[in-house]
């Protein structure tokens, strides 16, 4: 997905790595993976680390770091091109629920043009660029972590363990109080209705599922706005 | 971080965390909380989500328990980018720290 934008800006010094989030690990990505060979590092976060550190709550998300290992923009909704959701069409046999899902799925806004028209400018300019932010922006436009989503996070580390470790049973009730204490979290509940279906269809389980919690809030809300 | 005990290794904290603990206390970036000196190589889980403010979650059935991120602030404390190391799919360790000296766009990407 990022491999032409890699190869068009790592020459000018822009290195590109992509983190997959995923409590399956190897098994869950290797598709992708070897599906889009990268030349750039691919690497896979099993424990969703890098969610937790940077505060990210749903993908894709980008974070921009200098020369020195500073964040110049904490995570923000960041695709490599246009994805072309409003394009999909609802095929004739799609079931009911599949219809209703690509209904909301055509109704998602992003917008990556601007996104990597910043990233070039950045790139081309480094700290001269307007949309590379002073550190004190940068803390102050992460994410705030009040008491409910800490515990949410700690929660949520519990039920991947104990999913990983043969014990998905014991997972769901730390799942469901994650979900809970921090349901605009998309990381933490798509994960957890994956595990147990691919499509996340309504899972009376957790109480909630894609097309229930997407309609919440409405879809073109689902990718936060980008502020640059 | 996940426990099976409350006792904590100062690494694996630092790893996990980013929380050093140093002889002025637990420090992370440019801020440090100070903590009883207790002569123990091993830190206590409750003493440390006491202080900086983390919870600390049991799981009965297992027995294990996991401490969370320090609440009350915001996600990111310090714009230097922690000292990831996360392994590539033929399980080879990748530091981003090997990255110094060129600008990096980390994309957190997932296949659910």
């Amino acid at each position: 997905m990022w491999q032409d934008l890699s190869r068009e800006l790592g020459p000018r010094g822009l290195q590109i790595v992509t983190v997959a989030l995923d409590t399956g690990g190897v098994d869950a990505v290797r598709p992708w993976i070897e599906a889009a060979k990268p030349d750039h590092p691919s690497l896979i976060d099993r424990a969703h680390v890098v969610g937790e550190l940077f505060g990210i709550t749903n993908v894709p998300s980008g974070v921009w770091i200098d020369e020195t290992g500073t964040i110049v923009r904490p995570p923000e909704t960041a695709y490599p091109r246009q994805p072309n959701y409003q394009d999909q069409e609802i095929p004739p046999d799609a079931s009911a629920k599949v219809a209703a899902a690509i209904a909301e799925v055509k109704k998602l806004r992003t917008d990556a043009e601007r996104y990597i028209f910043a990233l070039r400018d950045w790139v081309a300019s480094g700290a001269r660029s307007r949309f590379a932010l002073p550190p004190e922006e940068v803390l102050r436009r992460s994410r705030p972590r009040p008491v409910e989503d800490a515990t949410a996070a700690a929660h949520f580390e519990l039920g991947q363990h104990l999913h990983r470790s043969g014990r998905p049973r014991h997972a769901v009730p730390h799942f469901r109080e994650a979900y809970r204490l921090q349901p605009d979290n998309w990381t933490y509940k798509r994960q957890a209705w994956d595990l147990l279906d691919p499509d996340q269809s309504p899972l009376e389980v957790y109480g909630g599922d894609w097309l229930t919690d997407v309609r919440k809030i409405g879809a073109e809300n689902y990718y936060s706005a980008l502020d640059m | 971080m996940i426990l099976d005990t409350l006792e904590i290794d100062p690494k694996e904290l630092a790893r996990r965390t980013g929380w050093e603990i140093k002889p002025q206390g637990a420090c992370k970036g440019e801020r440090c909380v100070p903590l009883p000196a207790t002569g123990e190589q091993r830190v206590d889980a409750r003493l440390l989500a006491d202080r900086l403010g983390m919870p600390l979650v049991r799981d009965e059935p297992s027995g294990l328990w996991c401490l969370g991120p320090e609440a009350g602030g915001r996600a990111l404390t310090d714009a230097h980018a922690p000292d990831l190391v996360l392994p590539d799919i033929h399980d080879r360790a990748f530091h981003l720290r090997s990255l110094r000296g060129s600008k990096v766009l980390l994309v957190a990407w997932a296949s659910w």
